[in-house]
This record gives structure tokens, sequence and C-alpha cells, in this order.
């Protein structure tokens, strides 16, 4: 029987192929080339507010790299200490819904069918709604006349309001609560195809339930955990809205500041270097994160097939 | 196997589900205060909500922000779809390593990055070649299919894959061309996540500030644009309404496709 595949038909093959590949390198990998290529020019008053790299003057072709942006970034302690900043805050948000998501989702996977697919429906539901209106409900919550203050002062815990809204906390809360749904997802479809017979051969060797899950669940869980902890982390690092929205003039994130240089001093290449820069630390996560995501599809694959 | 520790789950789960529905639930009851402020509840009232509705500054971006949506839906379903279908079906390809990279980017990568960079390259090209002439609806459009269809890619790779490939052949084999095995065969069976995709891409759109910010112009002001603007600086209590009827159609409609799938996938 001989079977008709792509792989006999390369002109038709390349024409499927073409349409969406197009439309990524034009509108995904073009533009960013392009902020690379503005990261290195010079501050000019016009349109576009930045000098050309290249020109073509008297057969002579200059090429003019301006490295102010990258030497401002590594030279002001501001920037730095953005960056370093961010990545804190990536760094305990992840953590943080780790250790929310994941008793979460391990519960949920362990529930019987019709509870599962309630408990998940509750998870799915947060990441349909808008995301700016939900961090927008943490305002009223966490002010000082807010509802938790008046809450915790009607308990008598606290005779003072507490100071959240524009801190560092607040915006802690608020990347926690936004991000939490982005977490307990891809470990739950994980978890729920953890095969139990492994679980009941080491609870029948005499394994207790805490040893079981260090060296059978939580190893073959960490695929999920990775995915989940990368959809947590990188766009984290890179938040405006939350930052923004819950945090104080104080709060330094990479996101806040690149949109500062854009929008407020209009410094297009430093706004692109700030990018570039965080794209380049973003770069080892992402990696991270794209390697465990063909691995998982292999996994798959194989098991598929085999 | 060992029986779940009872107490401990429902204490895990009562806390969690607490954390993440709390913030929503108190928004939306303090939405029929009388008071303007969060603080006190002073009496039920619908003045919000009557606001709401007079609000035509809100009300012409929400209807901007319905119609940027339902096309980059649209696009984003079909350019989603294509390259879902590519990752699932075309196997390994030169330069297969570069386009998951490019589909899976907007996933993760910080809506800033995507924003400057489509900025920054509409600007280039209108410099060049005088068009786009100014941001607007196509501007954003095209920052909202980029991302989307990343998301839609992934829900539809998924689906194709756990379809049963032997239906393919079999019609390959019949003679049919592929162009008419993926339109009588395929589409159909992925219909379901091709609709997900779609409503998926809908919601993203019009929830979508930091995009548009870059990618809008003058007098293309979405829904989510107004509303930022108005909540940066503290509480408004026509957003609370609005915020409110948001999440009670987007709850109710997620709620009903979820129970239909289920009731779809019991009787299998």
């Amino acid at each position: 029987m001989k079977k008709i595949s792509w792989h006999d038909l390369p002109l038709r093959r390349w024409l499927t192929l073409a349409p969406p590949f197009a439309w990524l390198a034009l509108f995904l990998l073009l533009p960013f080339l392009l902020v690379l290529k503005i990261s290195f020019a010079d501050l000019k008053f016009g349109v576009p507010p930045y000098t050309p790299l290249a020109e073509l003057k008297d057969e002579m072709l200059t090429l003019t790299l301006s490295l102010r942006g990258y030497a401002l970034l590594f030279s002001d302690s501001l920037y730095i200490s953005t960056y370093l900043s961010s990545v804190k805050m990536a760094a305990v948000t992840t953590l943080c819904c780790a250790l929310i998501g994941y008793p979460m989702a391990y519960y949920i996977a362990r529930s019987s069918p019709s509870v599962r697919n309630l408990l998940l429906l509750g998870v799915i539901l947060p990441f349909w709604t808008s995301l700016l209106l939900r961090v927008y409900a943490w305002v009223g919550i966490l002010r000082n006349d807010g509802l938790l203050n008046n809450f915790l002062m009607w308990l008598g815990v606290i005779d003072a309001p507490l100071e959240i809204y524009r801190t560092d906390l607040a915006v802690y809360i608020g990347l926690i609560y936004a991000y939490l749904p982005f977490f307990i997802l891809p470990l739950y479809a994980n978890l729920v195809k953890l095969d139990v017979r492994l679980l009941e051969a080491a609870y029948d060797l005499g394994a207790r339930p805490w040893k079981a899950f260090l060296t059978i669940t939580l190893p073959l869980s960490m695929p999920g955990v990775i995915a989940g902890a990368m959809l947590v982390f990188i766009p984290s690092v890179g938040e405006y809205v939350i930052p923004e929205m819950l945090g104080g003039a104080d709060t330094l994130m990479m996101g806040r500041v690149m949109w500062t240089e854009f929008f407020n001093n209009a410094d297009w290449p430093m706004a692109a270097a700030v990018t570039c820069v965080m794209v380049l630390l973003l770069l080892v996560p992402l990696v991270v994160f794209q390697y465990n995501q063909v691995k998982q599809l292999e996994v798959q694959k194989r098991r598929r097939n085999g | 196997m060992a029986r779940p520790n009872y107490a401990l789950r429902a204490l895990v789960l009562a806390l969690g589900y607490a954390f993440l529905y709390v913030p929503i639930l108190c928004l939306m009851a303090f939405s029929f205060n009388d008071s303007a402020m969060m603080t006190s509840w002073t009496g039920f009232s619908l003045k919000w909500y009557v606001e709401l509705f007079n609000d035509q500054a809100l009300l012409s971006a929400a209807r901007l922000s319905l119609l940027i949506a339902a096309l980059t839906a649209t696009a984003a379903v079909v350019i989603g779809t294509w390259a879902g279908y590519v990752l699932a079906r075309m196997g390994r390809f030169r330069g297969f390593a570069l386009f998951i990279g490019m589909v899976s980017a907007p996933l993760v990568m910080p809506e800033v990055v995507l924003g400057i960079s489509l900025l920054l390259m509409f600007v280039e090209v209108s410099d060049l070649f005088g068009w786009p002439s100014g941001n607007g609806v196509f501007t954003i459009w095209v920052g909202h299919v980029t991302l989307c269809m990343a998301y839609v890619t992934v829900i539809v790779q998924s689906r194709i894959r756990d379809l049963d490939r032997s239906l393919e052949e079999a019609a390959l084999d019949l003679g049919a061309t592929p162009l008419k095995v993926f339109f009588v065969i395929t589409l159909p069976l992925i219909f379901p996540a091709i609709l997900a995709g779609w409503l998926l891409a809908f919601t993203l759109s019009l929830d979508d500030v930091v995009i548009a910010s870059f990618l809008s112009g003058p007098g293309y002001t979405t829904l989510p644009l107004e509303v930022f603007s108005r909540v940066r600086l503290g509480l408004k209590p026509e957003i609370n309404a609005l915020a409110t009827l948001f999440i009670l159609v987007v709850g109710i409609f997620v709620v009903v496709a979820n129970r239909m799938q289920w009731r779809k996938e019991r009787r299998s």
C-alpha cells in the first residue's frame, strides 16, 4: 500500500508551511531584530527619533553603532537594581505560586473525575476573565481604608491600618494572584496522567506517603513544575500592569522602566536597549521552557506509538 | 493506594479557591454599593450600572474593542490552526526549531516586548512606504493576532495529535487530495478546539492593555485602555459595575460550555 505523504510533495509541503511561518517571521522575528538595531542607535529629534545605523554618503558606507543605551544601562545603578529587583520579584512570585499551586494541583488531580472537572473549572475561569479587572479588584481590598484593613481592625488584630497598597507586598500579592492559574494548569495536566500503580507498588513495599511522594510523584511531575514555573517567571519579569496598579513609586520593575523610557522620556534607543537586555536575561529560562516542551512532546509521541 | 488526607485536602483547596475568588466576589458585591468607596456598605443601589450605560467614552471604547476582538479571533484561528496543523502533522523540517520558538514566544514573552517591537516596525515601515499612515485598528489587530495565534496553535495542535491518524490516511489512500482531507476529515474533528481557540483569542484581545498601548493611535482607545487610564489612580465605582457584568457574562459562558463538554465526554 502506497501512502502519499507530505514528503513526496515538496512544493505543496513548502506552500503549506509558508503562511504561518511568514506571519511569524514578519510580525515577530523582524520587529525584534529592529528593536535590536534601534538599541544601537542614538537619540535624535525628529521622526523617527533615532539615528540610522548605516549611511551611504559620497560612496562611503558608514556604520555607526551607538553604545549609549548599553553604557547607560551598566553604569547607572538604577537600571541594574531594576533588573535585580524584577528578577527577585519574579522568582519570589514563582516560588509562592509553586508552594500554593502544587498542593492545589495535586489534590485536584487526585479527586474523583466529576469533582475534578468542577475544581478544574474553578482554576480555568479566572484564566478567561479579564486580568486587568481581577487585579483592579485588589485595589479596593488592599487600600488603607480598604476591606482587608477594615476587617482586621474589626477583628481587633490591628489598631492602625496596614500599609499594603502601593508597596512591593501588594505587587507580590497581585502577581501571585494573576499567575497562579498558569502554574496550576500545566502541573495538573502532568499529575493527572501519573501512573498510580507506581505509588501502589511503593506503598506495598512499605514506603511512607511522604517518602513515596518525594521519590515518585515529585520527580515524575518535574516537567509540569518546570512548565508552570516558566509560565509564571518569564512574563512576570516584564510585567507592567500589576506594578503600575498596585505598586508604589519605588517599585522597580523592568517593564515599568521600559515603559517610562518609551512613553515619558521618548528615548526609543534606551527603551530598545532595556528590552534587549531583558530578552537576553530571559533567554535561559526561555530555552529551558522550550526544551522541556519539546521533550514532553517526544515522550507523548513515544507513548502513543509504543 | 493510601487514602489521601481528606482534612488537609479540604483545607488546601478551600484556602486556594478562597484566594482566587474572594477578590472577585468582593468587587462584585461592592458594585451594588450606594457609596463610591469600597470601605463600608451604605445600601443597595444600581446607580453605578446606570452610570455605566450612560458613559459614552466607555461604550464607544467597548464597541471598538469588540470589533478588534472579533477580527483578531477570526484571523488568529485561521493562522493558529494552520500553524498547529504544521506542527502536528508535517514532521520535522528545516527551521522546525525556529518555528516552534516563534510560535511559543508570545505565550511567555512579556507583552511589552511584543508591543514595542511591533510599534518600532510600523514606524519604520511607514517611514519607508508611507503606510500605515497612523496607528489604529489595523496595527492593534496585527499585534493581537500575533499574540493570540500562539494560544490557538497550542490548543489546536494538541487536539490534532490526539486524532486517530488512520482516518486521514484512509482518505488519502482513497485518492482524496491533502487539502480535501483537511477540510472534510480533519477540520470537523478539531472544530471544538478551534471554537475554544476563537473564544480564548477573543477574550485575550478584549483584555489586552500593554500591546494596545503601544499600537493604538489617537482616537482609537480600546476598552482596556480606557479602563486602565481610569483605575491606575484608584477606585472607580463604574468600573466595579463593568467588571461585574464582564465576569458574569464570561463566567456563565465558560460554565455552560464546560457542562456541555462534560456531558458529551461522559456519553462517549
